[in-house]
């Protein structure tokens, strides 16, 4: 009898009211941070990056330079950049959220590596006389960068990252005067496009 | 295996209990827990829209890892107290579901919120 009852395995411990009460707290935020993930990404920065890059097409073409081509470009990318990162900051403000939280991270862990390597494919392209396969790798990497970034946000996202990535595949094989078309259609067209969507659908 | 599944069934739930017996005797006004929201798929339902203007039925399936019919009833319950709006609409013919937070269910939220800080602070207290 004694034997048996050392045999039984020990009752489970009795779960605390307040390891309960800590857990649905935790519940609670990795829920709200995961569904935040949702909707990190602004749509009205996407809107105005949409704009911007319309501009940019239009200051950039027929530029003979491949300089100021590339600077007009570069400097679009610059704002862009800095307007994204307000348009997330102000959603994330206004949903009471931390913008380096869990999702915020996992975001950026996952967009900048990509967007990295255009920076450095930038250089070795424009320095070997290469600024015609500029349209197409941008399109291309950035597109990457969506895509991995968005992986676990709306699914707009990610769509918007495989349609630049189509855009930038055709483009590379494209002749090298419609780059700026392409790029007006991407980084313009699809942004717009899809921070409308945002917008419309995900609150802002 | 499935007897310590169950076994840790029973304890959670038991836990669920005490919160409630606590709740319900120790101050039967502010501090008492509000089962509507308690259970899981539900708070997550809240505390998902407490951080969007609205969500897709789909995203909030895919959120909470759920199936169409528990979301559904959970969804409903908590529409018919009023803590939750639904929108039916149709994009094409694809028909589409949202729902969002109404004030009575963002209150609620936040009382529950107080209820389970109230629960950690007179822990550590004691």
């Amino acid at each position: 009898m004694n034997l048996a009852r050392s045999l039984r395995p020990p009752p489970p411990e009795p779960v605390t009211l307040h390891d309960r009460a800590m857990d649905n707290l935790r519940f609670i935020r990795e829920t709200m941070e995961r569904s935040a993930s949702f909707t990190a990404v602004s749509g009205w920065a996407g809107v105005a990056m949409g704009a911007i890059a319309v501009g940019a097409a239009w200051a950039a073409r027929g530029q003979d330079a491949p300089e100021r081509w590339v600077a007009i470009w570069l400097g679009a990318a610059g704002i862009s950049f800095v307007v994204a990162i307000a348009g997330m900051f102000f959603k994330a403000r206004t949903a009471g959220m931390p913008l380096v939280s869990g999702p915020g991270r996992k975001f950026a862990s996952s967009f900048f590596p990509p967007i990295l390597v255009g920076g450095i494919l930038t250089v070795t392209l424009y320095a070997h006389g290469q600024a015609a396969l500029l349209p197409g790798t941008w399109l291309l990497l950035y597109g990457t960068a969506v895509v991995t970034g968005g992986a676990h946000s709306v699914r707009i996202i990610p769509l918007t990252g495989i349609a630049f990535i189509f855009l930038g595949a055709t483009a590379v094989f494209a002749p090298p005067a419609w780059g700026d078309a392409f790029m007006a259609a991407g980084f313009g067209g699809l942004h717009l496009l899809s921070g409308f969507l945002i917008v419309r659908r995900h609150g802002g | 295996m499935a007897e310590r599944g169950a076994a840790r069934k029973r304890t959670s739930e038991e836990a669920d209990s005490s919160i409630g017996a606590v709740a319900g005797t120790a101050d039967p006004g502010p501090l008492e827990l509000d089962r509507l929201i308690h259970e899981r798929v539900r708070l997550g339902i809240v505390s998902a829209l407490a951080v969007n203007g609205s969500v897709r039925f789909t995203d909030l399936r895919a959120l909470l890892n759920t199936t169409d019919g528990n979301l559904s009833a959970h969804a409903r319950k908590l529409e018919e107290a009023g803590y939750i709006a639904c929108q039916k609409s149709f994009e094409g013919r694809v028909p589409r579901t949202e729902y969002a937070l109404t004030p009575v269910g963002r209150r609620e939220l936040q009382a529950y919120l107080d209820h389970m800080e109230a629960i950690i602070r007179a822990t550590r207290e004691g």
